[in-house]
This record gives C-alpha cells, structure tokens and sequence, in this order.
C-alpha cells in the first residue's frame, strides 16, 4: 500500500470539512464538520507513524480525546445558544461584530 | 490524475488491503459529501457514522489495531450519541429543512476545492509512490511477536505519561465545563 493514498483520502475529507464549516449554518452541523477534519488530521497521523515510530498513534488518541471534550464543550454552547435565543442559527450571532 | 490514481492504487493494486481501501474510501468520500450536503440534520449525523466508522477500518488497515478500536468505541459510540441528543436538543427539524446552508455556497466550493488541489499536489509531489513500510512496528515489537497495543501501551504510559496526565486533566476540566454551561439555573 501507497502511503499516499492515506494522505490524499485525508486531503479531501479535511476539504469537505472546511466546506462544511464556511457553508452549514447551524451549529450542530459545524461541529459535525470539524469532526471530519479532526478525522482526517488522525487519518495524517497513524500513516506517518508507520514510517516514524508511535508517537503518531498516541499523539491520535490524544485527538480523539481532545475532540470529544471538544463536543461536549460544543454542543453545551450550542444548547446555551438555543436557549437564550430559540435558534442554532450560527450566522445570527453578529454581536461581537464592529 | 496522478492523484486519482494514487489514491486507487493502481500501482500495487495485488493485495486485498487496496481493494478494501478503495471501497472504503469511496464510501468515506460519498458520506462526507452527504455530511455537509444533505438537507436533513439526523442523516447528517448518520452519514457521519460511516466516515468515522471508515476511519477506523483505515486505521485497522495501517495495522494501528487500538487506535482503530479506540474510534470506534470513542466515535460511534460517544461523540455520535452526544451529536443525536445535541440535535434533539435544539428541537432541529426532523425532516427536510431549505435553510440549512447559507448564501456561501460558491465561495464554500472554491475554497474546498482550492484547498485539496494544494495539499493534493503537495503530497504527490512530495512522497509520489512511497510505499508504507511499517518499519516503526518492527525492531522489539517484532521480535515480542503481534505485540503491537502494547507497545503503544508502553509508549503512552512511558514517555508520554505526563501529557497523558494533563489529557485527563483537561478531559475533566471540559466536561465540568460544559455541565456548567448547559445547567439550568
């Protein structure tokens, strides 16, 4: 197996997420979107751990972590969102705009 | 079309781990597409199930065996489940919805396709027909045998401890965190 059939499959999924990211409004959808990027810099990382050592696969489990803290933290904030305003909608929340 | 043909294989297309790549990979495509596509928030998440679940079969394919456990277990059965009620939670609607997307859309594609143009051309051009070699699992593990989830078991309880440590701390911390804010007070 090539190893850049690994990186190229993670090139365009981490592509796919930052479409996702500039394009989905709501905010539940975002957070789906930057799964997949996390997913693809994983992706990245175990492939280059065949060639250079562990360090990839332990520095993956530590994105796996950071990412699901990362949704738990998300979506609290979301639901907070929801809360004080009865949407997700991420493109309404303009206040911090100049 | 270099890229494409990477990305199939075709050179080495002699073992059966390229033909489960290449399906694999067309599935995980297919299913990030829909992700950021569809106009339904919980197919959404479902087809979100099949990229993370081909991520795994990936890592099983580069012989990261606990890695690819550890997504499946952590992935599919944590992170989707907190995606499914985050969904309910917010009253998302269950059915077909038109505004999902915002008028971004044209910018979204070109900044897509810009972005896997460059990394795609960067990577072929830099490691072209490298082949996987595997060499990181040889050395100790392979004269210990298959001992591959222990060697990383020494690798995260060894030298990484201490960042293993401040993960768990964080882990905590985010979640007390996320308690606070989604508490009702």
């Amino acid at each position: 197996m090539l190893l850049n059939q690994f990186l190229l499959l993670a090139a365009i999924l981490f592509s796919i997420g930052v479409y996702g990211v500039i394009v989905r409004r709501n905010g539940v959808l975002v957070l789906m979107s930057i799964e997949l990027i996390l997913n693809a810099v994983n992706i990245n990382l175990v492939a280059f751990s065949t060639f250079h050592g562990l360090d990839g696969q332990v520095f993956a489990l530590f994105v796996i972590a950071v990412a699901a803290a990362e949704v738990g933290v998300g979506l609290a904030i979301v639901l907070l969102i929801y809360r004080n305003r009865r949407s997700v909608d991420i493109d309404e929340l303009d206040e911090l705009k100049g | 079309m270099n890229a494409f043909a990477s990305l199939l294989a075709e050179q080495t297309f002699d073992t059966p781990a390229n033909v489960a790549f290449g399906i694999v990979a067309v599935l995980m495509i297919i299913a990030a597409l829909r992700v950021v596509t569809t106009d339904n928030v919980v197919h959404a998440a479902l087809w979100l199930v099949v990229v993370l679940g081909g991520a795994g079969i990936n890592y099983l394919l580069l012989q990261a065996e606990f890695v690819g456990i550890t997504q499946i277990l952590v992935y599919l059965g944590a992170v989707i489940v907190l995606f499914l009620f985050g969904i309910m939670l917010t009253r998302a609607p269950l059915g077909k919805s038109d505004d999902l997307d915002n008028n971004q859309r044209p910018l979204g594609v070109i900044v897509g396709v810009i972005t896997v143009a460059v990394i795609s051309f960067a990577l072929v051009s830099t490691w072209g027909d490298d082949k996987l070699t595997f060499e990181a699992y040889d050395g100790p593990m392979a004269q210990a045998g298959n001992n591959r989830t222990q060697a990383l078991a020494n690798e995260v309880f060894g030298p990484q401890l201490i960042p293993f440590e401040v993960l768990g701390v964080m882990l905590t911390g985010a979640l007390i965190g996320a308690i606070v804010l989604a508490r009702r007070d």
